[in-house]
């Protein structure tokens, strides 16, 4: 294990035949039209697709990239990540600013977020030191009965949650000369904290934390036998799953302005259980995709569903009815449809190796 | 004036491995029975006996996957009777598994990429490993070393069963093992496989030492300095592998009744 050659570093610096470095080309066309897109979005799109659509989607998908973390990563189905975020926009209410003046520190956003994440932060170490010595089904409810008692809590404790109502009143804050509740920057603003979740969590996922996290997932006893801590790796995966959730919990209260016991309601826990499986756990972009699915249908499920002459008020059905369609079509979500229909149009190519 | 003692074992003077008494109930089944083994550092062991016989149990014990229900268990001096499972690991205790138990999802050489990391720093580092990396590189050359060079690349559900049994063993050798703890390496391997694994065996630096489960008498007799026999759950007989071989009692028991 002494005195390896180290390749000639000629070979680490020289750039690739196209003049760029080795990552860049790498990276794929697709991929350049995507940013594109997103990046020119504000030109074609109006505020309400901005903000409603994408904004939305982002937040949502980062929240779900928090469970796909654990769950795709580290086979730990956690249904506390929406709770967490939650905590984490109601931290920021609680130390920031809000309508409700007597609860509310006002303190700056640059105090008040980092607060937020940090008491997000912990709170999900407390939930993956609760939930890691358990597995399968009984992860889910362990974490499940943690949500369901954070939503009673909330809605009862008045003192810090201020009850039913919650905060109202709570924006994005004006910093470096830009107005970031004005919809193009916030949606500039969701867009590069969900780019940067997502690269980062990819990026992880081929560094040690991250491949030990999917050595525990294939074999947690064996990873004991070749000298991993496997509960301190898993708690630490809920450490940092649960900042991403958090910065996705500020940023959706700043999005709706406000935050109340609903926002992290049971049904709104099942909604990213549902958004991460329909989207694929498989891969860090499964997340995304079936977020903006969720988005588009909770946006216009409902004109569709009148536009068929069926009561209006059922429009449920139809969100139901397609997560059901995409689920029974690929168990892998949209990812794995997308993965096969790659693989039908290359037959010959290799399979691919892990998460890339 | 312990301490002192314990630096002294920890230099040489200790045994590899030393179980005292070791008991391990399931209930009211007692799996081992008050067994106690030395095993110098260097020294090359099989452990033989039918199906049954507390073999992989004592294995399970020794790595810490659960705890004896009583007995000590001293790994070259120190007493690690109540470490978890990755505390023994990082003092130089490796082992294989009966049933390989491999991550099916990664791919060959991330395999024994993690089994390096996991006995070295960085274990949770959020930055991938630079080109030209240490433990990269060991990882490289571990692969080379079990013949895996091939399918370096490829997810390791998609193996072969020999080729995982390969796995196995690095996953064993990542490091800088002391003692190694092999259970069944043979097991459903062909007769080509089972003369690379003699190799494998035989090739190992002299200074680490084994236990080998095997019921395979060609392989196991063949890579061994020394045998312990065991029936029930107790020690039964040790000795060189000839005199067991030998051994009236020993071929009643074991290699004349057959193990079904």
């Amino acid at each position: 294990m002494t005195d390896i050659p180290v390749p000639a570093p000629a070979a680490a610096a020289a750039p690739s035949a196209s003049g760029l470095p080795a990552w860049l080309s790498a990276v794929h066309p697709a991929w350049w039209i995507l940013g594109f897109l997103l990046l020119f979005m504000p030109a074609m799109a109006g505020d309400f697709v901005l903000v409603q659509i994408f904004g939305w989607s982002f937040i949502l998908g980062m929240i779900a990239l928090s469970l796909m973390f654990l769950g795709g990563y580290g086979g730990m189905v956690s249904l506390a990540q929406m709770t967490i975020a939650a905590l984490a926009g109601y931290m920021a209410a609680v130390f920031g600013t809000s309508s409700v003046a007597e609860i509310s520190l006002g303190l700056p956003w640059w105090i008040a977020v980092p607060i937020a994440l940090s008491i997000a932060t912990l709170f999900g170490v407390v939930v993956g030191a609760l939930a890691v010595r358990t597995a399968g089904i009984y992860t889910i409810m362990i974490t499940l009965a943690i949500s369901a008692a954070f939503f009673y809590f909330a809605l009862q404790n008045y003192e810090i949650f201020n009850g039913q109502r919650g905060f109202n009143g709570i924006r994005a804050p004006v910093a470096f000369g830009v107005d970031w509740r004005a919809p193009v920057p916030f949606y500039y603003l969701t867009l590069a904290l969900a780019a940067a979740s997502y690269l980062f969590v990819v990026y992880v996922g081929r560094a040690p934390f991250g491949l030990a996290l999917q050595g525990i997932r294939d074999n947690a006893r064996r990873m004991a036998a070749i000298g991993y801590n496997v509960t301190a790796h898993r708690i630490a995966a809920y450490a940092v799953a649960s900042f991403i959730a958090g910065v996705a919990g500020i940023l959706l209260t700043w999005q709706n302005g406000q935050i109340s016991p609903g926002t992290a309601g049971i049904p709104a826990v099942i909604d990213i259980l549902v958004i991460a499986v329909v989207g694929g756990l498989g891969h860090p972009i499964g997340p995304f995709l079936g977020a903006l699915l969720y988005a588009l249908l909770r946006t216009f499920a409902l004109d569709v569903f009148s536009a068929f002459g069926f009561e209006s008020t059922r429009f449920n059905l139809l969100v139901g009815v397609a997560f059901l369609v995409v689920v029974l079509a690929s168990p892998d979500g949209l990812v794995g449809l997308w993965r096969r229909w790659r693989d039908r149009r290359r037959p010959a190519a290799k399979p691919s190796g892990g998460h890339r | 004036m312990s301490s002192v003692a314990e630096r002294l074992s920890a230099t040489g003077t200790a045994n590899a491995l030393e179980l005292r008494g070791i008991t391990r109930l399931f209930g009211a089944l007692a799996a081992l029975t008050d067994v106690t083994i030395s095993v110098r550092p260097g020294e090359r062991r099989a452990v033989l006996g039918s199906n049954g016989a507390g073999k992989t149990t004592l294995f399970n014990c020794i790595t810490g996957d659960f705890l004896p229900t009583s007995g000590t268990i001293r790994f070259f001096g120190e007493d690690i009777t109540s470490f978890p499972p990755h505390e023994r690991i990082r003092r130089g205790l490796r082992r294989t598994y009966q049933i390989s138990l491999l991550f099916k999802g990664l791919t060959v050489v991330d395999n024994v990429y993690l089994a390096c990391r996991g006995v070295s720093r960085g274990r949770f580092s959020l930055l991938r490993p630079r080109r030209g990396d240490a433990i990269r590189a060991a990882a490289e050359s571990l692969v080379e070393a079990v013949h895996l060079t091939g399918v370096r690349d490829r997810l390791v559900g998609e193996l072969a069963y020999g080729q995982q049994r390969q796995l196995e063993i690095a996953l064993a050798l990542a490091g800088a093992p002391r003692f190694v703890l092999f259970d069944e390496p043979a097991a459903g391997l062909s007769p080509t496989e089972r003369s690379e694994l003699v190799e494998i065996l035989t090739a190992l630096p002299r200074h680490i030492g084994y236990v080998i489960i095997e019921h395979d008498m060609d392989v196991a007799l063949r890579v061994v300095e020394s045998v312990t026999m065991m029936h029930n759950g107790r020690i039964f007989k040790e000795g060189a592998p000839q005199e067991i071989e030998d051994d009236p009692e020993v071929q009643d028991l074991y290699l004349g009744g057959g193990h079904g």
